[in-house]
């Protein structure tokens, strides 16, 4: 006799903890053919501040950390997700409609992602600061530094789980905390992210995933005055112009819609695009 | 300035009063430790931007003037006879032979085997300590260097007061001060100052010479001058004019905010004398301006502000020509001393 | 007499021949303006010192195609070496009419003589000899190899420093490849217009630089022009946050150099003396004119009455008055507008209960003028304690701890820069890790170099000018191929940028 499964509860991640939606609502996820695959927590506006506030909150001890320390951590999630790798595939063939093979690609490209992103934490400060050759009695460095807390919604697309990890692994690797809306049809795997991150090193608060409708929820985040920097790699098919001008209101850094295969490609200016440039200047002499 | 309590004390027991305890090494280095530090950048930028002050017409006519009333006019050569002696007092007294109306300089700074000829070649225009005619300074306490046993220094100034000085330049222990030994660099100041006691029991006006040079940081300068202050010093003086670098506008400037302090804190005033290296009428103009402007106005007058220099009065009174007559001067218009 | 009245040392005008009208500098040559000319004054005597033209939106257009043709038909196709060789030629250019820009910079703005002659003329030279040597470097400036230009620059820049601020804004420009179509402040123009004589003396190819004056309303047209390709502003954050907005879902990249609120944190263990002249520096420089001034004095509580004090007694000794002079430390307030603000934000700060105090100074009869004044007993709360004032106006706080410290300094909507006195080095490296400020003074203030980056944090703007992230602000990376793979990926900028996969563009408003 064919035991029955036991169906998971999808909820939020926010602060560490996973909380239904304070609104108490919840969605159908289907899968690419329509049937029904969960019911995943319909997040509201307050669900986003409160991650903001969970992001606020962790803001400090990310940042803070050695730069090899959140390297260690990031990479510890590729090797958390490489051992779960056969529930990612699954959830991803279900949502996505694709062949195991494609989803094992995806869920490599993910990993790898982690690993690469994992691997700038004490590079990219190096790379992207200097030592400046002022006419004068000084020493004078510059430094980039995390932005604060980063609202992104993240990419819509065909390949939730590796559209997610691009959009978060820059910005938290440089000492960010984020507040990812997820993808709205596809939402599974990015739960399931949630649950490698709450088992790995990541302190709670850091990343925080708020699933739902980025209609609804992303103009909260835009214009929320705590809120440092918006990305709206996935806002292509949202009124992303107006949230780019509801950031504006308190100077928010702001990165575009993207779109393609090309979308949240790994980069360097993705990690900086969401670092502030810090120039300190300190006399110098012997006497 | 409100006048404080500490003003009415003899310099022993202010000092004992402040430090909070006898003068030991370790009391005194932590009451000089405990005062602010010194940024040298900052130092140096602030004495570089007093130095930009443009000083025209009326002001420069009275800068002019006023410098000359400030000079220690000095001659400490191994070659120095009672001849050289006798040049230097009549170019102190009639600096400017074609203008009787030049001011005298303040003092004429020699060495203290040379006091007595200074004080005959004064004769009546030996001030003796007043504000009439020229003083009289000896260096003492085996200038430049300070190697001798206590006991010579203070022979050394006991021969000068007793031949006529009436100022006593006098250099600190640097080894002892660099190897933190502030007690004995605070006790021979206390002793210098009494070995300067004349029969009447009036006493030598004491400067102390710091030799900054040798110092190095703006640090010990400060110390050293809040050292040399509580000892009893009359005036902190930068430099014997013997070591490299001497009198330079921010050392000068550090030693002027200690005096300012120990104003505030006291109500007492102490002088100040940059000594070596100031040549120009420009260069102490922007001392002038940095005294003023740090300790106020007050201050430009001889009994607490001096320069010690040599050649720094030609180079005034070349200036002092050109306002007069509206054309430049040149050195065979003055006299060589 | 008293020695510290000093007599008057006034600059001579005589080396500068100002015209009587000056028209609008587009493609190589004055034009005159469409709009209404106005008067530029000298805010010190209030007298007429020129006409200035206004751009209308046919000048702006004018001036933008000018800047597109210059752009397509030579500066972009020149070659790195000899971009930079115009730029030295300027950088020379500056140096020898040094004088006479800094004669007109004090006559136009107010600030004193010795500042337009040694900090803002200098630092103009210094920004041209430092991007000029990065014009054929550009593959080292970190956005990847053979990085591109973007285009036309529309550049607004405000009265504060108007000749340096144009230096920030055109050098790395033309260094990158750019061109240029700049707007001076309304009040400040004149050395815009001098520059462009300069550029003329230099042979710089026509339409490479053109300047265009006029009020907010030619400002906001240039930075609207759908013809711009970059937006680079300094100004206020409330005509910044407008820009933002006109500028999303556009493809012009944007650099904002916004207000400020900076802390200058005075620890017990200062060097107290450097510190108060650091204080002095921070606030009464320019007239407090300067969007990185340490506004907010945070002095810890064990020596608040000695620093003050000392901080009293050391403003006494400032110089209110001719901006000529060179004796004057603190010049005129550029305009009867900034006047009023000054006046009404140091009245509410009175009534808010902080205690006021002005160092005595004799308020000359005609022009604009405000006496270094400190507040004591602010607290946080108070809209001095917050607001930018953009005058010579202190507002003094106090702390116990580090920690508390860091809290009040980081507790602003503004992050521009911050001060640090301690003769501490871990504690001055610990607390300016802590501090949310783009440029951090230790044991100094006010500094500036073109090779060291300056920008801000949170509404202080983002993007940065001087050293190599200015010059980036001005480059993209080259086209990408193959997109996804990982070792492709070595572009980076520190300002958004529109990708090329973007939807399409949608209007702003």
């Amino acid at each position: 006799m064919k035991r029955l499964a036991i169906p998971k509860t999808y909820k939020l991640y926010i602060g560490g903890k996973f909380p239904r939606s304070e609104s108490g609502r919840v969605y159908e996820v289907l899968s690419h053919t329509g049937d029904f695959l969960a019911n995943a927590a319909k997040g509201s506006r307050k669900d986003a501040r409160d991650a903001v506030v969970a992001a606020r909150g962790a803001l400090g001890v990310w940042a803070g950390a050695t730069a090899y320390n959140r390297g260690q951590v990031l990479y510890r999630i590729a090797e958390l997700l490489e051992g779960r790798r056969a529930q990612f595939i699954a959830e991803i063939m279900s949502c996505e409609g694709v062949n195991a093979a494609g989803a094992g690609a995806q869920v490599d490209e993910a990993i790898d992602r982690w690993v690469w992103y994992a691997g700038w934490a004490d590079k990219y400060v190096q790379v992207a600061g200097n030592a400046n050759p002022v006419s004068g009695p000084f020493f004078n460095l510059s430094v980039p530094e995390p932005t604060g807390v980063v609202a992104i919604i993240a990419p819509q697309g065909d390949e939730s789980l590796l559209g997610l990890v691009s959009a978060i692994a820059p910005a938290v690797v440089a000492g960010n905390t984020v507040v990812v809306v997820a993808n709205e049809n596809a939402p599974l795997s990015a739960i399931s992210l949630a649950e490698v991150l709450a088992t790995s090193d990541v302190p709670g608060g850091v990343i925080n995933i708020v699933t739902g409708s980025p209609a609804e929820i992303a103009p909260w985040l835009a214009s929320h005055a705590d809120v440092n920097a918006l990305d709206l790699v996935g806002a292509g098919d949202l009124d992303w112009v107006e949230l780019q001008i509801s950031a504006a209101d308190t100077l928010k850094r702001v990165l575009p819609p993207e779109s393609g295969a090309d979308a949240a490609a790994p980069a360097l200016s993705r990690i900086l695009a969401f670092t502030e440039l810090k120039t300190i200047w300190h006399t110098k002499a012997i006497l | 300035m409100t006048s404080s309590p500490l003003a009415t004390y003899q310099p022993d027991q202010r000092a004992l009063a402040l430090i909070g305890g006898e003068a030991t090494d370790a009391n005194l280095r932590r009451y000089l430790h405990g005062i602010p530090g010194i940024d040298a950048v900052g130092l140096e930028a602030r004495a570089a931007d007093l130095g930009t002050r443009s000083i025209k017409t009326s002001s420069k006519r009275w800068a002019i003037d006023t410098i000359i009333g400030l000079i220690d006019l000095t001659t400490l050569e191994g070659a120095d006879t009672p001849g050289k002696v006798r040049s230097l007092v009549a170019k102190a007294l009639v600096p400017d032979a074609g203008d009787p109306g030049c001011p005298r300089v303040a003092a004429v700074c020699v060495y203290g085997d040379m006091v007595g000829s200074a004080v005959a070649a004064l004769g009546s225009a030996h001030a003796a300590g007043g504000t009439e005619g020229v003083n009289v300074a000896a260096v003492a306490t085996a200038f430049p260097s300070g190697r001798a046993s206590l006991a010579v220094k203070l022979a050394d100034v006991r021969d000068a007061v007793t031949a006529g000085a009436d100022e006593i330049d006098m250099v600190i222990d640097r080894g002892a001060f660099l190897a933190g030994r502030f007690g004995q660099v605070y006790d021979e100041i206390v002793a210098v100052k009494e070995a300067g006691r004349r029969a009447d029991g009036t006493l030598a006006h004491l400067k102390v010479i710091l030799e900054t040079g040798e110092l190095n940081t703006y640090d010990n300068v400060r110390r050293a001058s809040w050292l040399a202050i509580l000892a009893g010093g009359d005036f902190i003086k930068t430099s014997t004019g013997k070591v490299a670098p001497a009198a330079t506008l921010p050392v000068t400037l550090s030693m002027l905010e200690v005096v300012r302090d120990w104003h505030r804190l006291t109500g007492v005033r102490i002088g100040v004398k940059p000594a070596g290296g100031i040549r120009t009428s420009k260069d102490a103009i922007k001392y002038l301006v940095t005294v003023a402007e740090t300790v106020g106005e007050e201050w430009l007058s001889p009994h607490l502000f001096r320069f010690g220099a040599s050649s720094l009065l030609n180079d005034v009174l070349q200036q002092r020509q050109k306002m007069t007559t509206g054309h430049y001067s040149g050195p065979d218009y003055v006299t060589i001393d | 007499m008293k020695f510290l009245d000093y007599a008057p040392a006034p600059e001579s005008q005589a080396l500068l021949d100002l015209k009587s009208d000056y028209g609008l500098f587009i493609n190589g040559d004055f034009t005159a303006g469409r709009g209404t000319p106005f008067a530029t004054i000298n805010p010190a005597t209030e007298q007429r010192i020129a006409m200035i033209a206004t751009a209308n939106e046919a000048d702006v257009d004018a001036a933008v195609s000018a800047a597109r043709h210059a752009y397509d038909g030579v500066w972009s196709r020149l070659s790195g070496s000899d971009r930079g060789k115009y730029l030295f030629r300027i950088a020379r250019l500056v140096q020898e009419r040094a004088r006479e820009l800094a004669v007109a910079e004090t006559l136009d703005n107010g600030k004193p003589i010795k500042e337009s002659r040694d900090v803002d003329i200098p630092l103009v030279a210094a920004w041209f000899f430092y991007y000029a040597g990065w014009a054929d470097k550009l593959d080292h400036a970190g956005v990847g190899p053979n990085p591109a230009s973007l285009g036309v620059a529309a550049q607004v820049i405000p009265w504060n420093f108007p000749l340096m601020m144009l230096a920030w804004k055109i050098a790395p420009a033309l260094a990158a490849g750019n061109t240029v179509v700049l707007k001076p402040a309304e009040t400040t123009s004149l050395t815009a217009l001098l520059f462009a004589e300069i550029l003329q003396q230099a042979d710089l190819p026509a339409g490479v630089v053109n300047i265009i004056t006029g009020d907010g309303r030619t400002g906001h047209t240039l930075v609207n022009h759908p013809g711009v390709n970059k937006v680079a502003f300094t100004g206020s954050t409330s005509v910044g946050r407008a820009i933002a907005r006109s500028v999303a879902g556009t493809d012009k990249k944007l650099s904002l150099e916004l207000g400020g609120k900076g802390a200058n944190i005075v620890f017990d263990d200062a060097p107290i003396d450097q510190a108060v002249e650091g204080i002095v520096r921070g606030i009464f420089f320019n007239q407090g004119h300067v969007c990185c001034a340490g506004s907010r004095l945070l002095v810890q509580e064990s020596i608040h009455d000695d620093v003050i004090d000392r901080l009293k007694r050391r403003m006494q000794t400032l110089r209110l008055g001719d901006p000529l002079d060179k004796n004057t430390d603190i010049g005129a307030i550029n305009s009867a507008e900034q006047l009023a603000r000054i006046r009404e934000l140091s009245d509410r700060g009175q009534q808010e209960g902080a205690e006021r105090w002005s160092a005595d100074c004799e308020i000359p009869a005609n022009g604009f003028w405000f006496a270094p004044t400190i507040f004591t007993n602010v607290a946080t709360s108070h809209r001095i304690a917050r607001d930018e004032i953009f005058g010579p106006v202190l507002s003094v706080l106090s702390f116990r701890t580090p920690a508390e410290a860091i809290a009040k300094a980081n507790n602003t909507p503004y992050g521009l820069s911050a001060g640090i006195w301690s003769d501490k080095g871990s504690r001055i490296l610990a607390v300016a890790d802590k501090l949310r400020a783009g440029v951090i003074w230790a044991n100094t203030f006010n500094q500036f170099d073109p090779s060291s980056p300056f920008g801000g944090y949170k509404e202080s703007g983002y993007g940065r000018e001087g050293g190599r992230h200015g010059l980036a602000a001005y480059l993209k990376p080259a086209v990408r191929s193959g997109a996804r793979s990982i070792s492709a990926a070595a572009d980076h900028t520190t300002t958004p940028v529109s990708k090329k996969s973007a939807p399409a563009q949608k209007a702003a408003k």
